[in-house]
Order: C-alpha cells, then structure tokens, then sequence
C-alpha cells in the first residue's frame, strides 16, 4: 500500500516555520557580511568583537546572578507550593492552586506592569534586588507545576514503609522523598533558571535606570543598531537555554 | 530441616510419620512433614501419625485411622466444641478500639486477641476495617478510643517507627531509587547499626530469599514474586515480633499467587512471629491462617479457625460472604430429639436440622446449606432419618471443570448445587436443563444461623424467599435469635 506523502509533507513545513528564522539568525552569525542579505564568507569576527565587548559580559554577569539567585528561591518557594497543593485537602485548596497556576497564564506585560506599580507604591528603589523579586513570582508557578506532576506520580506509601522500617519524619524525608523527587526539582529549577536567563518584558519594567540584563542589552543593540554582534549573542544565548531545556527533560525522563 | 513440599497438595509418603497440626510450632527444629489438607491420606501413606496440638505432641495414631481423623471431619464435634476465646491470644490485643472517618465507622469498638506467633488473619469486603485495624497496630492510624497493646505493652501513641512491627504493603513499597541489597538494608542502616553487621545481616537475607544474584538490580527490574520476597525481607531483618501483610498477594496473578501463599506459609514455619495477614480473599485466608477473623462494617462477625467459620457461620453475613450458601427462611415445628428439630418451611415438606442451639417450638429460623454439601440425582435416593430429601427442577446448568454448578428451582425457592466430577458421574446419563431431580443433603450439614441481616441478601445468590414477598413483613428478619 502506498502511504500519503501529506503528513511528511506538512510536518517539515510546519518544522521550517519554527526553525527557518532560527537557523537564518545562526547562521548569520558567522557570515562575514554586514547586513546578512548575502552570504559573503565564514567568519568568527562577530563572536571577537563580542568577547571584546565589556558591556556585554557585564550585562551576562548581572543576568546569571539574578538567574542564580531567583531560580535558588523560586525553586525553595515552588516546591513547598507543590508540596502544600499535594498534601492538604482544604476547600481553599482551588484558590490556592488558581493563584499558583495564574501567573503561568497572565501576559507578561501585565505582570510586568502591575509589579512596577507596586514597587512604585512601597517606594522600593527599582534595580537588581527588584528585578529577582519579579523573577521570583512567576518562576514559582513553574517549578510547583513541575514538581507537582511529579508529586502526583509519587507513592507516599513508601514513606509509610520508611517509617514502618524505622526512619523518623525527617530520616524519611531525607532518604526517600528527597531522592525520589530530586528530579524533578532539579528540571523545575532549570526551568526557572531559563526563563529567568531570557525574560524580557517584565524585567523591562522592574529594571532601574542603569541596571541592565543580557536581554535588556540585546533590545538596546537592536536599537543602536549592530545586528551581527546580536546575531552572535543570540546563538550563544540560543545555546545555553537549550542546554538547559535538554537537561531538564532528560531528568524528568530519567525519573520515570 | 527437611521440609518437602507436596507436589500435588494430596500425596506425601514419608518414612515415619505425618504430623497433623492443629496449630503451628513456634519453631521447626526436627525432620518432619507437615500436612494440612485431608487426613485420610496422611492415614494412606504414614506408617504413624502424630498429632499436634497448639505445639504439644498429644497423640501418637498407629495408622491408619486415628481418633482425631475421624473427628477433623465431624461437623458435629465442631460446632459443639465450646467458642471459647483462644487460650494464648493475648500477645495482640485490641481492647475496645474505634476509628471514625466523619460519620463512617471504619472501626467499631473491637476487641480481638491474637497469640504469639500465630498466622491471623483478618479476612472482610473492601471498607470493612479490615486494613484500619492493620494500621493501628502499624501505627499509621491511631484509634479515637481504646487501646492497641503489644506484649503486654500499651503501644497505642507509640509513632510506627518505633513498633516492633514491620509491614508488607500492599504493593510492597520497595524504594525504587534503590537496589534490592539497598532496599533490605534499609531498615538496619537507619538504625544506624555497624555497617560490617548491616552487610552480614543483608547477606543472610539475600540467601533466605534465593535473590544473591539479583542483589544489585533495580526494583523495576525485579519480577512481582521476586519484589515481594525483597519486602519480606526488608521486613524480617528488623527482626520483628509482628509481621503485618497487607493484601501482599493481591498484586499478583493466580499461579504466582498460589506459590507465594506456600512461601509465606514457609517463611512462617521458619520465622515463628505472628503473621497478621489482611486480605478480601477467603480462599488466602482460609488456607494460610489458623485463625480467621471476618469482619463487615467495622466489626467483627466471626472469629474462628477457617474450618469453623466456613462450616459453622453464626451469621448470614459470614455463610455468604465466604463460599456461596443456600437460605432458608422457616419456623421450628416440632422439637424431634435432643438432637434435632423438624422446620417448616415454604415449598418444602418436612426439612430437619441439628439442633446445636438448643431451639424451641415456633421460634423462627434461618438455614443454610453450602452447594457442594447437597447430592443431585436423577433417580431417586433412599430416604432415612439423617437425610433431607426433595425434589427440584433443573434451571441451568453450568460447567466448571472442576465441578458442574447446578440452579434449581424448588417451589418458590432457587437453590445452587455443586456436584464434583467422578468416573460415576460422567458415566451416568448427564443431568440437563428442565430435568426433574433429587436433592438430598445430610442433616448436620444444614446450619441455623445465629444472625441474619436483610442487608446481608446483597451477597447472596438467592435469598430465601418470604412469604407474601412485597407484602409488609410480619416481624422483622432481622437477629432469628439473639
């Protein structure tokens, strides 16, 4: 029997909508032209001049400390989250679980300008410390949903038989639930730790004047015009979320 | 210790003697073979039998038939010896204990006694309290009142890591993160003991369980029999004086199941702790345990050896929850001898039973008599005073194998026959649908019930018929006698 073309067909064009661009922007990244119109020869020149670039390394400073720090707390905060949504029976349990899930789902902007206000309103000082708070609010959903779908998995029977074999609360807590749902924390935090990495809209609003992030610098650049150099940064930056994207699945896939 | 195992669960010969055990030993120590299933056979094949009584040899039988063969089958004997609670059961005790979930009582004020290193069973439907019970003497549950006692100790607020009582969860629980040798050390290393101690203590496990060669694998890579051989093991090496099972087999299918019943039952004989086993299946608890509890709605219906509970069950609940029965519902017409009493009941002549409850004229009864007790005939069986006979015709017909499963209808009553196959039975012209037949069936083996319950009629697979059914009862089913 012969088998339709169609399904293939579709799937590569719907595959090359995504990547094209990606691919283009890669690629583009070594061409030795200017304006990328034409392809005039490969060149590492644009990753030199951004090696050279101070501006830019200290714009990926601040990006990886923020990331480190807010991926360290949402992670800490998402997983009790996970933990109190999978345990206790409450009739507050809906709202609580609609709060947590919410910011997974409101625009950005939004967020972004409502946690500006706010911060205006309690006349905090706009910069770093700021800017890992917002971080902070909406990477928690994600880690809790994470580490939920892992907490729905688990069998807390198995703490019973910790128990049961003589293990304390905390013995329990430490040799088989830790163990257990490691992975999926760690995936969570990974998460966390990309979105951080690459949030544009809202640390956009919650920056202050003179602090500057990785994807705060890249806007500017684009504004001041030096495509190459973002061309550049962008496949470097494409390739650390990815990685981290990578690892956070296999961990989960591992912990099945 | 040699132990041989019967091959088909009916032959062993052996050159000295079969032991008939009335209940277990606390430890095996000599060569012997146990026997469990039919004496008649022990009788066969043993040049002597011992018999065993709560682990005091009392009688030495020169085959082939002893007294006490002859007495293991006697209905009779059975239901007049005195329900006496167990002399040893006080290892355990339950003492007036309730657990309630809203307006559920999971538990209702139980008392129950087990002893040292007996096999127990708790044997209910789904929801009974049968696994509630189980957690409190885990730990897991604590009672709203009464006690949980353990050798003589009040251990009911004591938190289940420091009971010396260990469980086999239902599906086992083994740690999957960890390995089988990892899994079986757990419970010594969080007691913090010397490591050199743990690995001796573990090793020894892994040669009782057969599991050497698969002690670095992975629980997912470990078949079910295999996982719950590890869980057995992680239980025993914390050594404890109570083994809880919590429905172990239910994960399992058939054949496997019917080997790790031996196993367990094995596992028991070399261990000598109480075996506390939970379970929905009458048929894994009537071969492990020597004592059974069946349990309905909280409470305890019946408490006896699994002998007792399937051939005299006091309550409509018991007679049909474990095996299938046939009710009765009728009056004492007359009261015959000191032995038995003639009922009278719908659809029926004269039916007689054994009197063991000492009734009166007029008091109003319940009866019942299990399927494969009734003899099915076409021609008609010579009639004597120790036989009820009657007629019935033939409404379906349903081969088992084993046995065929007859239902028959006798004037308003449905009733359910069970005949074994034989030589003698498959010669004979083959009984049919609509065929009119004999039925006739011992009188001991018809048994009033102490309790019936309306409620009960859910399990049955015919309640007695009522007369005048869909008018107002004329006094209430419910408790024939008190």
């Amino acid at each position: 029997m012969r088998r339709s073309l169609t399904p293939l067909v579709v799937t590569l064009a719907v595959l090359a909508f995504f990547y094209l661009p990606v691919a283009v922007l890669v690629g583009n990244s070594f061409n030795a032209s200017r304006f990328g119109g034409e392809w005039s020869g490969f060149t590492l020149n644009w990753y030199r001049r951004l090696l050279a670039a101070p501006e830019i390394w200290h714009a990926l400073g601040n990006t990886l400390a923020i990331a480190l720090v807010a991926t360290a707390g949402s992670t800490v905060l998402g997983t009790t989250a996970a933990f109190a949504l999978d345990r206790y029976r409450s009739r507050l349990q809906d709202a609580h679980y609609l709060l947590v899930y919410a910011p997974l789902v409101i625009p950005e902007i939004l967020l972004g300008i409502s946690l500006l206000l706010f911060f205006v309103a309690l006349r905090v000082q706009l910069g770093y410390p700021t800017i890992v708070v917002a971080h902070v609010t909406f990477c928690v959903s994600y880690v809790a949903m994470v580490v939920l779908g892992r907490l729905q998995d688990f069998d807390w029977a198995l703490v019973e038989a910790a128990q049961d074999l003589g293990a304390d609360a905390w013995t329990a807590g430490r040799r088989v639930v830790l163990p257990l749902l490691a992975p999926g924390i760690a995936a969570g935090a990974l998460l966390a730790f990309t979105l951080s990495v690459d949030d544009f809209v809202i640390t956009f609003f919650v920056a202050g004047p003179g602090t500057t992030t990785l994807p705060l610098r890249i806007y500017s650049m684009i504004k001041h015009g030096s495509p190459p150099l973002i061309n550049a940064l962008s496949t470097l930056l494409l390739t650390l979320t990815t990685t981290a994207v990578w690892l956070s699945q296999r961990l989960l896939k591992e912990a099945r | 210790m040699t132990f041989l195992a019967p091959k088909d669960g009916l032959s062993i010969a052996c050159d000295n003697f079969v032991i008939l055990e009335d209940s277990k030993p606390a430890a095996l120590t000599h060569e012997f073979i146990r026997f469990r299933h039919g004496p008649a056979v022990a009788a066969e094949d043993a040049k002597h039998t011992k018999i065993r009584d709560r682990s005091r040899l009392r009688l030495l039988v020169p085959r082939p038939y002893g007294h006490y063969i002859g007495q293991s089958h006697s209905v009779r004997r059975l239901r007049r010896r005195p329900r006496a609670p167990h002399a040893v059961s006080d290892f355990i005790q339950f003492e007036d204990v309730s657990r309630h979930y809203g307006s559920v009582r999971a538990v209702d004020k139980v008392s129950l006694g087990i002893g040292k290193g007996e096999f127990f069973s708790l044997l209910g439907p789904s929801g009974c309290g049968k696994t509630t019970l189980l957690r409190m003497l885990a730990g897991f549950e604590r009672p709203d009142t009464g006690r949980v006692l353990l050798d003589g100790q009040d251990i009911t607020d004591l938190p289940p890591e420091r009971r010396k009582v260990n469980t086999i969860f239902q599906n086992y629980a083994l740690f999957p993160h960890l390995s089988v040798r990892q899994n079986i050390a757990f419970g010594p290393t969080v007691a913090r003991r010397p490591r050199r101690e743990v690995d001796d203590e573990v090793e020894k496990m892994l040669a009782l369980i057969q599991m050497r060669d698969h002690a670095e694998k992975r629980i997912d890579q470990i078949s079910g029999g295999q996982k719950q051989r590890v869980a057995i093991a992680r239980a025993l090496i914390n050594k404890p004086a109570v083994l809880l099972l919590d429905e172990p087999l239910a994960a399992l299918d058939l054949k496997l199941r019917q080997r790790m019943l031996i196993e367990l039952d094995m596992v028991h004989d070399q261990v000598g702790i109480t075996f506390i086993f939970v379970t929905h299946d009458q048929g894994e608890a009537m071969s492990l345990a020597d004592r059974v509890a069946v349990m309905n709605e909280g409470r305890i219906e019946q408490l006896g050896r699994p002998v007792e509970i399937y051939e005299a069950p006091q309550t409509s609940f018991v007679s049909a929850f474990i095996g299938d029965s046939n009710f009765f519902e009728g009056v004492v017409a007359e009261v015959v001898d000191a032995e038995h009493v003639r009922l009278s009941i719908d659809s029926f002549q004269d039916l007689y039973a054994f009197n063991d409850k000492g009734l009166h004229q007029g008091e109003r009864v319940y009866l019942s008599v299990r399927p494969e007790k009734i003899r099915i005939s076409r021609d008609r069986p010579l009639e004597g005073r120790d036989h009820n006979t009657t007629r019935a015709v033939v409404d379906d017909v349903i081969y088992l194998g084993t046995h065929t499963r007859f239902w028959l209808r006798a004037g308003e009553y449905r009733l359910a026959v069970e005949q074994q196959h034989n030589r003698f039975v498959l010669d004979d012209l083959p009984i049919r649908w609509q065929d009119e037949v004999w039925l006739q069936w011992h009188v001991d083996d018809g048994y009033m019930l102490e309790r019936y319950a309306e409620r009960d009629e859910a399990l049955m697979s015919f309640p007695p018929q009522r007369v005048g059914e869909g008018d107002a009862p004329a006094e209430s089913p419910a408790d024939g006698r008190g």
